[in-house]
């Protein structure tokens, strides 16, 4: 990482803590900005927040590790979650599974090579109603089926 | 919005009837906190998260409570598969969930509130950040509200990040408070100790969204409805194999056969209520009645028909409660998988039933021994479902669904 | 552990009574009944204590006394009457009447349920396991009648096992999640390198992005392992190294014994703490084919010669010389896991810590170059082995600076625990074995050597030394007992007078001479926050262990650990101390020779440098 970067990532922590008062109720909305920014929150960004926030690094980490939102690693730039829960998974949630692992070529857990997708499952969004849903970023789609999905994946950047 | 969210909602007369935004709370601050409570107790309204514990006493132990400072906690994170009321509430009519959250600052004596939104809900923010804004714009939230001296209360909105176990109060606060969203050890409740350890009153949003009626029209209005012990409307999620799934809202007392009428359910032999930590009812049980006093529920509704594995239903549950259990108490952390092994078992037809019997002892455990609700309700299904839908499971007779080795 | 500003979520800290409220008035104490019978506790007891106050047993795991409340195994479970589901006795603080059971059906079958699924998770066997017979997990599982696994015993291991570090050891496939480690290191140590991590199933106890310990910050101070209800937390073991050592004819074997794993030893075969073995340990040694057995209170002494110098330097230098560069207060610089903690999270102020190397490090020197010409043994055929109620020594002997005599100084860091399973293996009782005396040249050391042991003891031994240098007359205090510097308190703050000096020291008449001596790393943090703010500036003199105790309450001490049993150790230091002919460093005849022989320019000479002393490293807490 460059030492700009560093800074940056430095400097933003800071102000944001700040927003929040500087304890440790700041840490979810940090961690938050942080991944939505950089795509997830390195190891030097986690001792950052740590610094700031006056807290132990695996203390940061073991939150990022407990919310499934959070990571640690690297992944695709976009975060496909497709919903498993039995509703979903009654209106056909397998059919879109299997087409959009096939369209990618990856499993869900995995990204795509290019990095543009990571695949993952997630539980109940709360489109029951709707189902079967998907969550690309913080969008979401709703009565998917394998042709609908898979042309939401193709237009990803 | 540019998300693809149909909100179809069926609507009762209680919760989306009529309502100005801002009322309430003008009614609120002229009536003043004893008539607040007054009103609450007298609608005998209870947490609309499940529990049911009556809103009157939390806001009472809350008010009564010592301290510099107190928060009123919105609980949005709306996570227990089936459900999805609080979404419709708050895209359709936040303002219902906001009047009742300034209500409950100025009647507990918060100054804050915190609305905790769960992350997959994260496309309403900006919409509900306007709103938000709106309000103090209108003097609604901020300074003096509504002109009077020295009530300031703002709200704030902060984002879960994929916990279904934030959604127990404790955990909610523990996340709140930037740690991993372990339940705490009660006592002390967050009524005494909450959110900074100042006393703090943690609210369902449908539970918040029904007070302003209560404030408007009154308890005793609002007790007419639904049964003497459980009283008013409640809004059910109904999906799963129904003609028309959405948001319903409904009286308290209605039975699941009367439910499934309404929603156009064709051939239903199950109802989970409750959501995966609810009970699964069988046909046979359809008359029973939805309410504390009977079947208690948030309020989701999943309706399988009788194409449906009832096993493969378990299993889904099971899996979720494997994942999502947060892990800190050996009942809920190692029994969810026994109970999940036990089902894969059965699958594959390598069980006994003296190991499964071992296992619903077991169920029974954890529904006494975990730390909270999470792991006290997780064997909820493996329980009902094992006992209701035993033919199905073990004779392999229903509906060309087999198990046993492939 | 300060209340607010600790890690662990307010609700969770023990209950404060109000303070209007005494034990004696109204509202103070509660009255509830156990099995039916009624016990009167303090406002805000837990169950748990309630129950023991009562004489009622309770099992628990999750619950350790040095620590903040749990409630996660669920073993602790009891009836409350009104409560639906059952409660964690040692979570649930008392502030009503209540009516407890602790023996119904479903408590029983509760408690039984949860030690099933324990086992089925945990991995490994009891034969096979450095905690056999000191397992809290297998004594349980003994109490509850488990004789068959209900559900099941994974024969499936989950984890590797981690010993990348010198000190301890990680094999979390015996891990049961009690999370005592956790709070032992964020909460007791404050030191932060143990934490849950993940979520459901997969939760595990790990460290920042599951680096290996030797990556991450660990001071070393084994706290954790003491606390450990399994073998899931060890020290790393060095035995077999030693005894293919003790085979090996063309090897020197020579053990040097502290303080404390004579005062802890014995509790290790079944005798009440606080028995000193000191003679009987001797005995053993030679049986079980050491070379030689020497004291480590000798390098006690030595240290207090070296590090005592270096403090009148410094003052002199402040005082005299009015320098204000020179870095005071001096901080000891004994205790290898306080010297890592300040290396990694105050590397600022390095300067303070004394420069002279611990009474093992010292020690190790000296075996091979001092003990190796009058022997006439080549040092490279010496093996040292250095007795230690301590896991951070291990770190210590390892680091590479510690070579002074041109050989790794201390060839291996034993722990009271892995001494004891040696004997043991040989055949030996030990409390049986006749007492015989130290190995010459250096024979007995003084008493104040001894005291190093327990937390404080370097100051008091320090302060009878530098006393009577200074003045000339013996410490003001009956039977040398410098009581300000004993007890637990976890920083206690001092000073003695200095009036009357003796002529070479002149400068100092009149001074206050301040010093702080506290225990346990949270303790550490709280006084370098103190120098930080700059509320220091008049204290001269710091000592500081990293293990809550002293070196009595080492991560390498017996198992378990409490304040009662640490009270014990020190009870049985402080009296072997008053047993002793000398009790003062410098009286130490051996330190005089020693020096005339060895070191004749005297402590914190060139030589004296060279060998007795070392240097540190800015680590700085940034995980790379």
């Amino acid at each position: 990482m460059l030492v700009l970067e560093k800074n940056q990532i430095s400097a933003e922590i800071e102000d944001l803590a700040g927003y929040y008062g500087g304890n440790r109720t700041a840490l979810l909305p940090l961690l938050q900005f942080i991944q939505k920014k950089y795509n997830h929150i390195s190891d030097f960004a986690q001792q950052e927040i740590a610094r700031v926030l006056d807290i132990h690094p695996v203390e940061v980490y073991a939150v990022i590790s407990f919310y499934s939102f959070l990571h640690s690693e690297p992944k695709g730039r976009n975060i496909v979650r497709l919903c498993r829960t039995i509703v979903c998974d009654m209106a056909g949630k397998e059919k879109v599974e299997k087409a959009v692992e096939r369209e990618l070529g990856i499993k869900f857990g995995e990204t795509t090579h290019d990095g543009r997708i990571t695949l993952e499952f997630t539980n109940c969004l709360g489109m029951c109603d709707q189902g079967p849903a998907m969550i690309v970023n913080e969008r979401v789609y709703t009565k998917l089926d394998p042709e609908k999905a898979c042309k939401i994946l193709s237009e990803v950047k | 919005m540019h998300n693809e969210v149909i909100n179809t909602i069926h609507q009762g007369g209680i919760l989306f009837g009529n309502y100005s935004p801002g009322d309430a709370i003008k009614k609120a601050l002229s009536i003043g906190r004893e008539n607040i409570l007054f009103e609450l107790r007298e609608s005998k309204l209870k947490g609309r998260g499940g529990a049911g514990f009556p809103t009157s006493t939390k806001w009472m132990l809350t008010a009564a409570a010592q301290s510099d400072e107190k928060f009123i906690v919105c609980n949005a994170d709306e996570g227990e598969p089936g459900t999805f009321k609080d979404r419709v509430i708050l895209t359709e009519y936040p303002w219902l969930v906001f009047d009742g959250m300034v209500i409950g600052g100025f009647t507990v004596g918060a100054k804050k509130g915190i609305v905790y939104l769960r992350g997959e809900y994260v496309y309403m923010l900006e919409q509900l950040n306007n709103y938000l804004d709106k309000m103090r714009k209108e003097g609604l939230l901020g300074k003096n509200i509504g002109g009077k001296a020295g009530f300031d209360f703002d709200i704030e909105i902060m984002l879960g990040s994929g916990a279904y176990v934030c959604g127990e109060e404790t955990a909610l606060i523990e996340s709140l408070e930037g740690h991993r969203g372990e339940p705490r050890n009660r006592p002390p409740y967050p009524v005494n100790t909450g959110f900074n350890g100042k006393p703090t009153s943690v609210n369902n949003v449908e539970t918040l969204a029904a007070v302003p009626h209560i404030v408007i029209n009154g308890g005793t209005f609002y007790s007419t409805h639904g049964t003497s012990a459980s009283t008013g409307s409640k809004l059910f999620s109904v999906s799963g194999d129904c003609e028309r799934p959405g948001v319903y809202e409904l009286s308290w007392g209605i039975s699941i056969h009367e439910l499934l009428e309404i929603v156009g359910a064709k051939d239903p032999k199950a109802v989970q209520v409750g959501g995966a930590s609810g009970i699964c009812i069988p046909k046979t049980q359809f008359n029973r009645k939805l309410a504390y006093e009977d079947v208690a529920t948030g309020g989701s509704i999943m309706i399988f028909n009788e194409s449906r594995d009832m096993l493969h239903v378990l299993k889904n549950f099971m899996e979720f409660f494997v994942e999502e259990s947060c892990g800190q108490c050996t009942p809920c952390r190692v029994g969810n998988t026994k109970l999940l092994e036990g089902v894969e078992m059965i699958e594959s037809g390598e069980y006994t039933f003296m190991y499964l019997n071992k296992l619903k002892e077991l169920g029974k455990t954890m529904q006494l021994a975990s730390k909270c609700g999470l792991g006290q309700s997780s064997p909820n299904p493996f329980l009902s479902i094992l006992e209701n839908f035993k033919e199905e499971i073990f004779q392999s007779n229903g509906n060309g669904v087999k198990h046993g080795k492939k | 552990m300060e209340k607010n500003k600790s890690r662990v979520p307010i609700s969770q800290q023990p209950y404060q009574i109000d303070p209007k409220k005494g034990n004696g008035e109204i509202g103070g104490t509660v009255t509830v009944e156990i099995n039916g019978k009624p016990v009167q506790v303090p406002f805000g007891t837990t169950i748990l204590d309630a129950c023991r106050e009562a004489n009622v047993y309770v099992p628990t795991l999750c619950h350790h006394p040095d620590l903040f409340m749990g409630g996660h195994c669920r073993l602790c479970l009891v009836e409350v009457e009104g409560f639906r589901t059952l409660q964690a006795s040692c979570a649930f603080p008392i502030t009503n009447p209540l009516k407890i059971n602790t023996t119904t059906n479903d408590v029983r079958k509760a408690r039984r349920h949860v030690m099933d699924l324990l086992l089925s998770e945990h991995h490994g066997d009891c034969y096979a396991c450095v905690r056999n017979n000191n397992c809290e997990l297998q004594t349980l599982a003994k109490e509850m009648g488990v004789d068959t696994f209900n559900f099941g015993h994974t024969k499936e291991s989950r984890f590797e096992i981690d010993n990348s570090s010198f000190s301890l050891l990680r094999d979390m496939d015996k891990c049961i999640l009690c999370r005592r480690c956790v709070r032992t290191c964020i909460d007791l140590q404050e030191v932060g390198v143990l934490e849950a991590i993940g979520k459901g199933y997969d939760t595990h106890i790990s460290t920042f992005m599951e680096k290996p310990l030797a990556d991450v910050i660990c001071i070393n101070c084994g706290q954790c392992i003491n606390r450990c209800p399994t073998g899931a937390l060890r020290a790393n073991d060095p035995s077999d190294e030693i005894w293919k050592a003790i085979e090996d004819p063309t090897k020197h074997v020579v053990i040097q014994t502290a303080p404390s794993p004579r005062a802890g030893i014995g509790e290790e075969f079944g005798l009440e703490a606080g028995t000193s073995l000191t003679g009987n340990l001797n005995t053993a040694l030679r049986r079980i084919g050491f070379n030689k057995v020497f004291d480590t209170n000798f390098t006690a002494d030595l240290t207090i010669m070296e590090e005592g110098t270096e403090l009148l330097t410094r003052l002199k230098k402040a005082l005299v010389d009015k320098d204000k560069e020179v870095a005071l207060p001096q901080f000891t610089s004994c205790s290898p896991g306080w010297v890592k903690y300040i290396e990694h999270f105050y590397p600022e102020y390095l300067d303070h810590l004394s420069s002279a190397k611990s009474p093992q490090q010292m020690f190790g020197t000296i075996i091979k170059t001092f003990y190796a010409e009058e022997a006439g043994i080549d040092p490279a055929n010496i093996v040292s082995v250095a007795l230690m109620p301590c896991s951070a020594k291990k770190f210590e002997c390892n680091r590479p600076e510690m070579n002074s005599s041109g050989y790794k100084d201390v060839d291996y860091g034993l722990t009271t625990r892995e001494l004891a399973m040696m004997i043991k293996e040989s055949g030996i009782y030990l409390p049986d074995e006749e007492k015989s005396h130290f190995d010459d040249p250096f024979g007995e050391a003084s008493g104040a050597g001894l005291i190093f042991g327990a937390t404080g003891g370097v100051m008091e031994a320090a302060l009878r030394t530098a006393y009577e240098l200074i003045t000339g007359r013996q410490v003001p205090f009956e039977n040398l007992r410098i009581e300000a510097t004993r007890g637990f308190e976890g920083i206690k703050q001092a000073s003695v007078k200095l009036e009357g000096c003796v002529p070479d020291w002149s400068f100092l008449e009149g001074v206050d001479l301040k010093f702080i001596v506290a225990h346990g790393t949270a303790n550490a943090k709280k006084v370098m926050e103190m120098l930080k703010a700059g509320e220091l500036k008049d204290v001269h003199f710091v000592e500081i262990m990293a293990c809550p105790g002293g070196c009595l309450g080492g991560g390498g001490m017996p198992i378990p650990t409490t304040t009662e049993i640490r009270k014990k150790r020190a009870q049985a230091i402080y009296a072997e101390d008053e047993s002793l002919p000398v009790r003062k460093s410098h009286e130490n005849p051996f330190i005089d020779v020693f020096y005339k022989k060895f070191i004749p320019e005297g402590p914190c000479s060139h030589k004296s440098h060279k060998l007795l002393h070392t240097h540190y490293t800015k680590r700085g807490k940034y995980i790379v």
